[in-house]
């Protein structure tokens, strides 16, 4: 990690849309974003502020207005090859089988169809679906369909993970679950990961540093909190200990008046 | 309802209506104002069940309707495979040139606003009064079915997946192959049973219109003579046929389509 170049920079970010009236929309400011190397950075902010398109920037899906996006040192122009990203819709192939949608980033890269298949279904293994290979989307629940679109992901071993709010559709529980098992697998490959995300808890649980963004529009990042919580993690033991509560309480003072703004809120005495 | 209680009432139906046809047509109600037995249904214009059912049994025995059969049938099979291919190209090609829609969407409307059937007689003088006028009005028809299904299947992928399969890696290609290719399948599958209809409908009006030969020209043969048992036979005979299609239809898409959710059962 020493004196490595930053898995992804983005360099004064900004994103101005035009808006069909003929006006100008500034949905985020100018913003600097460093995620280094093996580095686990969660983007935090109210709905709307602007978060899931930084990610979008950063997989080269959409340039930025002003900026730049430097990936491994290199300026980042169409598509960013080296990055996998979870989407927070369910992004999965309909008309391919649990496999066929893990083995088809495998083969489009020229792998043998077997070897891919193979590949897939021991990551399929490794998300706890090994058994469901066969299955069609349709046929798996919400909570199995993310395992595969992780599967999806990973089996490509990308260098950077970019995460977009991945678990938000999943209920309380599945998503523990998942975000132990996204846990596990970074554990043993530590990639460099932007993980988007509006839940605080989840945030702390699964990052070595968050970033706060303020609400939309004209967003920008007003705080970056380290999280020197150890590794590895037991998340559902971790939200017992005071550490967590302490940076809980850090966070949520930051995010507290951002989230208010959201719901158009006067944010009555900070001090709270 | 179980399945044989629901099968005797279906055969109930038919026993029905054609006890009622049957009532109708061979038993006399009554006297006529010219002293005749009059009938609620007569055979000059209603023909018998029995007859009909005869005739068509004579026609299968005799081998008679075995040519017409597979005339009709060659027509229907090039009017959807030409009328497909053909959607699916020109489908593929406006969906993925937003200029190209653009420029013939009126052109395109305007086609498909025009009754078809009024092409039969100028297909007829192009194409001669042999196979090839009636594939072609069929092909007018099944085109474009099968072209609004496939050009509305490749710009509906929804956006994420698109987005999903250019992270993986994919390249336009493999886009076509992957994603827009299974999309537009999958709607010109579940308009199959359309389209196919519409190939049988092509062939015999067709045949119907002018030609020496199939299913229509049987029918419009019996007609000409005021056989009205041969033009129900001939009904009969094209019920039976476009059902087997059908069927044919439902066994080739079935495992085609596996993929997409349907009623789950449990066991």
């Amino acid at each position: 990690m020493t004196g490595a170049l930053p898995a992804v920079q983005l360099n004064g970010v900004s994103v101005v849309y035009a808006l069909a009236g003929g006006g100008r929309y500034e949905a985020v400011q100018p913003v600097d974003v460093r995620v280094a190397e093996g580095e686990f950075v969660a983007i935090l902010g109210p709905t709307g502020c602007g978060k899931s398109t930084l990610l979008n920037i950063a997989a080269g899906l959409m340039p930025p207005s002003s900026g730049e996006s430097v990936i491994y040192g290199e300026k980042l122009a169409g598509l960013n090859s080296v990055a996998g990203y979870l989407f927070q819709q369910d992004a999965l192939m309909p008309w391919k089988s649990a496999r066929d949608n893990v083995a088809i980033g495998l083969e489009v890269a020229g792998m043998a169809r077997a070897n891919a298949l193979a590949a897939a279904d021991s990551m399929l293994a490794k998300v706890g679906l090994a058994a469901f290979g066969d299955r069609y989307p349709h046929q798996l629940s919400g909570g199995q369909k993310k395992r595969v679109a992780l599967a999806q992901v990973l089996v490509r071993r990308p260098k950077i993970l970019l995460m977009d709010e991945p678990f938000g559709p999943l209920d309380a529980q599945t998503r523990l679950i998942m975000s132990e098992l996204l846990l596990d697998l970074w554990q043993a490959d530590r990639k460099a990961v932007m993980f988007v995300t509006h839940d605080l808890d989840e945030a702390i649980a699964l990052s070595d540093r968050v970033l706060i963004m303020s609400a939309g529009p004209a967003s920008r990042i007003i705080g970056d909190f380290p999280i020197p919580l150890p590794r590895p993690r037991n998340i559902a033991e971790l939200r017992g200990e005071p550490e967590f509560h302490r940076l809980h309480a850090l966070i949520w003072n930051a995010l507290r008046d951002e989230v208010r703004k959201t719901y158009g809120l006067t944010s009555a005495g900070s001090a709270a | 309802m179980s399945r044989v209680k629901l099968l005797s009432l279906q055969v109930l139906v038919a026993l029905v209506a054609l006890g009622l046809w049957h009532i109708g047509s061979t038993i006399p109600f009554g006297t006529g104002a010219n002293g005749k037995p009059f009938y609620l249904l007569p055979q000059f214009f209603f023909s018998t069940p029995g007859a009909v059912i005869g005739r068509v049994f004579t026609m299968f025995a005799d081998g008679s309707v075995y040519a017409h059969l597979w005339i009709t049938l060659v027509e229907t099979v090039l009017a959807f495979t030409i009328g497909a291919s053909l959607g699916i190209l020109i489908g593929f090609w406006f969906a993925r040139k937003p200029l190209v829609a653009a420029v013939f969407d009126p052109y395109v409307k305007m086609m498909n606003a025009l009754p078809r059937v009024v092409l039969a007689p100028i297909f007829a003088l192009w194409f001669g009064l042999g196979i090839w006028s009636k594939v072609w009005l069929g092909v007018t028809l099944v085109f474009f079915i099968v072209f609004f299904n496939v050009y509305q299947g490749v710009r509906e992928v929804p956006q994420v997946v698109l987005q999903n399969a250019r992270m993986l890696g994919m390249s336009e290609r493999h886009l076509l192959r992957h994603v827009y290719w299974p999309a537009a399948l999958s709607w010109v599958f579940s308009s199959l049973h359309t389209s196919v209809g519409f190939a049988v409908v092509g062939a015999v009006v067709g045949e119907y219109l002018g030609s020496s030969k199939g299913l229509g020209y049987l029918i419009h043969q019996a007609e000409g003579v005021f056989d009205v048992t041969g033009v129900f036979a001939g009904m009969v005979i094209l019920m039976i046929f476009v059902m087997a299609i059908d069927f044919l239809v439902t066994l080739i898409e079935k495992p085609l389509l596996v993929w997409r959710p349907g009623e789950t059962k449990t066991v």
